[in-house]
């Protein structure tokens, strides 16, 4: 088995006991780059010599000593909109190309005093808007199993990354299902914690009452590592939440026996693939043989969560993309005649058409006149969205879902109908209005050899019963094990 | 059609975009698609439920007023697409 197949733990361990340096792991990862990611696409930069010099500092500090972080000398990727002192952070943005943040975001000094090795920025949908990972300016990423179907969106190359094993683990942010719907589509363990968990200092805003910073990883154990590692409070995120933290690798007990496991019948729809559908309900016996209790529970207000979602997240894009104006920093138009040409010439050069289309639709539902019937409407819908969350975990500690309607669709489908593009997020948007933590973990692939994403969903803070749930699911199946076969290598 | 050509340049010109007419066709065909879907909220009856602004609960975060992380003006200037004298430089606004 080579270097880069393997988990985070199984590296610390071989760190540990010094049989591999990281200085090897970290070559073998940026080789793996080289060779795989002119058919991927799954980063926008790659920082070669920096993570060799990374990787060397944590040699030292490995050879001196028996207790290190799990996360010394292991290589990881970072979406390419969490900020990094002194390498370039595009946002996957033509607004963005040149700029080189003065500060790192608090994940990635929180990261960088453990002395993971970054190998590099992962690309993205424009500005995290998109769920296919087409809106990127710096090109679409492909999605391993299959080069002809998207990644997911909005962190495909974060998803695409660890399921090529491009890198151990990497980090990525879910607005409205960006973590989790990618790591459905590339049959990886993908992670988004409870609002106000990770610190989203140094995160570019998209939706700020919705974005989290969270973990893709190969397995579960690994997602309770990085969740470890990233999460706690931080006083320059007014938001993030004063909570303790749990140590999330207690949770890694292969039990859930009297667990109750709620299904909400409102996921099972018209419209569903019967591959995905075949799939999950065989997780749910899984779990019966396991010894947890199946109980049906109601979220009768998901119908509405597309359209809550895309008021809200769309407002506050458009107040949170109004800095974007060719002044302090980014892209500035080469020929303007005054300066309201120049914010006008700027930002409709420097962003692509999803972004536009959602900076105006933000526009409009703030606009006067419209406040009420839109905004106004959408935040007490999302009311109604929480309430029901809460009722429904008054009867069990995780819900269990379809991470998506489908698995991977393919390039291009729906590129020109936003509306049907929107509506792949339909199981993952809840989460964020609620503000619950939510996992998608592998559970089965199609007859194309697609995998199949298996969501859970947890109470506000309460990561370590989906990582119990996950684990044990995991325990007792191998499509973590299976590795992408990425043609004509 | 619950959103006209019209608007959608004035929302345009709200969010300092510029759109040609062809642009503005197909936005406003996708604009109206989508309220068109997000009409469906009206179904429901909100009268008497409060508006969710944060998922968790936060007060009011405050801090001692103390100068604490500061950047420096020469790191602050960094990405500036223009500069001089130690200042942003932008075209002339005053005629």
């Amino acid at each position: 088995m080579s270097l880069y197949e393997k988990n985070l733990h199984e590296l610390h361990d071989m760190l540990k006991k010094k049989e591999v340096s990281s200085e090897e792991i970290t070559r073998e990862y940026l080789n793996r780059i080289k060779q795989t990611d002119d058919k991927l696409n799954s980063f926008i930069t790659v920082l070669d010599e920096p993570a060799i010099d990374q990787a060397k500092k944590a040699d030292k500090i490995i050879s001196s000593s028996d207790d290190f972080d799990p996360l010394t000398g292991i290589p990881l990727g970072i979406k390419d909109l969490i900020s990094t002192a002194g390498v370039r952070t595009t946002c996957g943005s033509k607004i963005l190309e040149s700029y080189i943040p003065p500060y790192d975001a608090s994940v990635i000094k929180k990261l960088k005093a453990k002395n993971a090795v970054i190998v590099g920025k992962l690309n993205m949908d424009e500005f995290a808007m998109g769920s296919s990972n087409e809106t990127s300016y710096y090109g679409t990423v492909k999605n391993p199993w299959n080069l002809e179907h998207i990644p997911g969106g909005s962190s495909g190359g974060s998803a695409a990354s660890v399921s090529a094993r491009q890198c151990c683990v990497s980090l990525g942010s879910d607005t409205g299902g960006s973590i989790r719907q990618p790591a459905g589509c590339c049959g990886v363990v993908g992670m988004k914690p409870t609002y106000g968990r990770v610190s989203r200092f140094g995160l570019i805003a998209f939706a700020s009452s919705l974005d989290q910073i969270g973990p893709f990883t190969k397995d579960v154990t690994d997602c309770a590592i990085m969740l470890n590692a990233i999460c706690g409070h931080d006083p320059s995120d007014s938001t993030s939440a004063k909570r303790d933290v749990p140590d999330f690798t207690k949770a890694l007990l292969n039990d859930v026996k009297g667990m109750k496991i709620g299904i909400p019948s409102e996921y099972f729809i018209d419209g569903i693939d019967s591959e995905v559908e075949t799939a999950v309900n065989a997780a749910i016996e899984q779990y019966k043989k396991l010894g947890a209790e199946i109980v049906e529970v109601s979220l009768p207000h998901t119908k509405y969560a597309v359209s809550v979602y895309y008021i809200i997240a769309t407002a506050e894009a458009s107040s949170n993309l109004a800095r974007y104006d060719g002044v302090k920093y980014g892209y500035r138009t080469e020929d303007a005649k005054d300066l309201s040409d120049m914010y006008f010439k700027t930002r409709t050069e420097g962003f692509g058409s999803e972004v536009k289309r959602r900076i105006m639709l933000g526009t409009y539902v703030l606009s006067s006149g419209y406040y009420d019937a839109y905004y106004l409407r959408a935040q007490k819908v999302r009311t109604l969205i929480m309430n029901d969350f809460r009722n429904a975990f008054e009867k069990c500690d995780v819900i269990l879902t379809p991470t998506a309607p489908t698995a991977a669709f393919k390039l291009g489908e729906k590129t020109s109908d936003p509306l049907q593009m929107y509506l792949s997020d339909i199981f993952t948007i809840s989460a964020n209005l609620a503000g619950t933590c939510g996992v998608s973990i592998p559970c089965g692939f199609t007859s194309n050899g697609l995998p199949i994403g298996l969501q859970l969903m947890g109470k506000h803070f309460d990561e370590s019963s989906i990582i119990k749930a996950a684990y044990a699911f995991e325990q007792s199946s191998d499509y973590h094990k299976t590795i992408p076969t990425i043609p004509n290598l | 059609m619950s959103i006209t050509k019209q608007e959608v340049q004035y929302v345009a010109k709200l969010a300092r975009l510029y759109l040609d007419d062809d642009q503005a066709e197909v936005f406003t065909e996708q604009l109206d698609q989508i309220l068109g879907y997000i009409d469906q909220l009206n179904e429901i009856d909100v009268q008497n439920v409060a508006a969710t602004s944060q998922s968790i609960a936060t007060e009011n975060v405050l801090r001692d007023d103390v100068v604490d992380n500061t950047y420096d003006r020469e790191l602050s200037l960094s990405n500036a697409p223009l500069k001089e004298d130690g200042f942003f430089k932008v075209p002339k606004v005053i005629e």
